[in-house]
């Protein structure tokens, strides 16, 4: 019952802000209704039992992602309403699109069955959560079976912040910045000049 | 009926998220940051539909694929506005129909 609830209380508002997001008029606003969307999805994963997801969803997508995106928004000057101009030309097709899109899910879903050999396909059971709690249980079979996988999103993750860094560092000029090959390569010759002074000369 | 919650329910928040998202591509076709959130909501749908089978068949790689899918997400966020920012640098917008000046 409560469950239930619940699970319509967070729908809803997943929903509506996903709509939010999509419709507002202001980047920002978006940005920020997509942190709540995620807060909400997050929900419906403790609903369902997976805490860690939900807990990473709020860790990773809100505290990273979301907030990259917010820094993205409001550090570039951009006039937002000039990009708003094309959304009326952009309605009829997208809502057709979206309509037939929803229409085929629709279909999917009402005429869709688990098969009856499901059970013995299973990969990995999902132990009781009277032994082992969710983030255990992901934990034994993630660095065992699917520890290759694993390492391979730790590379995708390096190259992605390789990437943004190589993509996005430059080189600024009139910028005075400390350059220890040129200290090291330094002589005593061009750290002093001995000038002799004559007496009464002046230099 | 209405309070029993099956998989059918959360498969249905799926479905209309992942509508939601293609149509904002569609209707946000001028502006790239907007796009890149509806990818991200796409990308939350699907893994509200591989929980939901992973919680209602008792089996924990729907979880797993779910991480995996973060990590892609986060990946391809961070890139996509590091291209932005650099776009937005070299052009001073980030008006998408101009971005096909970028072939060459």
């Amino acid at each position: 019952m409560i469950a239930a609830i619940c699970f319509y209380i967070f729908a809803t508002i997943l929903v509506g802000s996903a709509i939010m997001v999509v419709f507002s008029k202001n980047p920002v606003h978006s940005v920020l209704f997509l942190i709540l969307a995620f807060f909400n999805a997050a929900g419906l994963f403790v609903l369902l039992g997976a805490e860690f997801i939900a807990m990473i969803l709020v860790i990773v997508y809100v505290g990273a992602v979301a907030v990259m995106f917010l820094f993205v928004v409001m550090m570039l000057d951009i006039n937002f309403t000039e990009l708003r101009k094309g959304v009326q030309d952009y309605l009829p097709i997208g809502l057709l699109i979206g309509v037939i899109l929803m229409v085929e899910m629709i279909f999917i879903v009402g005429g869709w069955h688990m098969s009856d050999g499901i059970a013995t396909i299973i990969l990995a059971p999902t132990p009781p959560l009277s032994e082992v709690t969710n983030t255990d249980a992901i934990g034994r079979i993630l660095y065992t079976d699917y520890i290759y996988l694993f390492q391979i999103a730790g590379l995708i993750l390096l190259v992605a912040m390789i990437g943004a860094i190589v993509l996005t560092h430059r080189k600024r000029a009139g910028v005075k910045k400390q350059n220890i090959g040129d200290q090291v390569r330094r002589r005593r010759g061009q750290a002093y000049e001995a000038i002799d002074v004559k007496p009464g000369q002046g230099i | 009926m209405m309070l029993e919650i099956g998989i059918e329910h959360y498969l249905t928040v799926a479905a209309m998220l992942f509508t939601l998202g293609v149509f904002g591509i569609f209707l946000n076709r001028k502006n790239v940051i907007i796009i890149l959130l509806s990818v991200e909501l796409i990308l939350l749908s699907v893994n509200i539909n591989l929980v939901a089978f992973s919680s209602y068949m008792g089996d924990l790689t729907g979880q797993i694929f779910t991480m995996f899918i973060l990590t892609v997400a986060a990946a391809e966020a961070s890139i996509g506005l590091a291209i932005l920012v650099v776009y937005f640098r070299n052009r001073g917008s980030i008006a998408v129909e101009d971005i096909h000046l970028m072939k060459g």
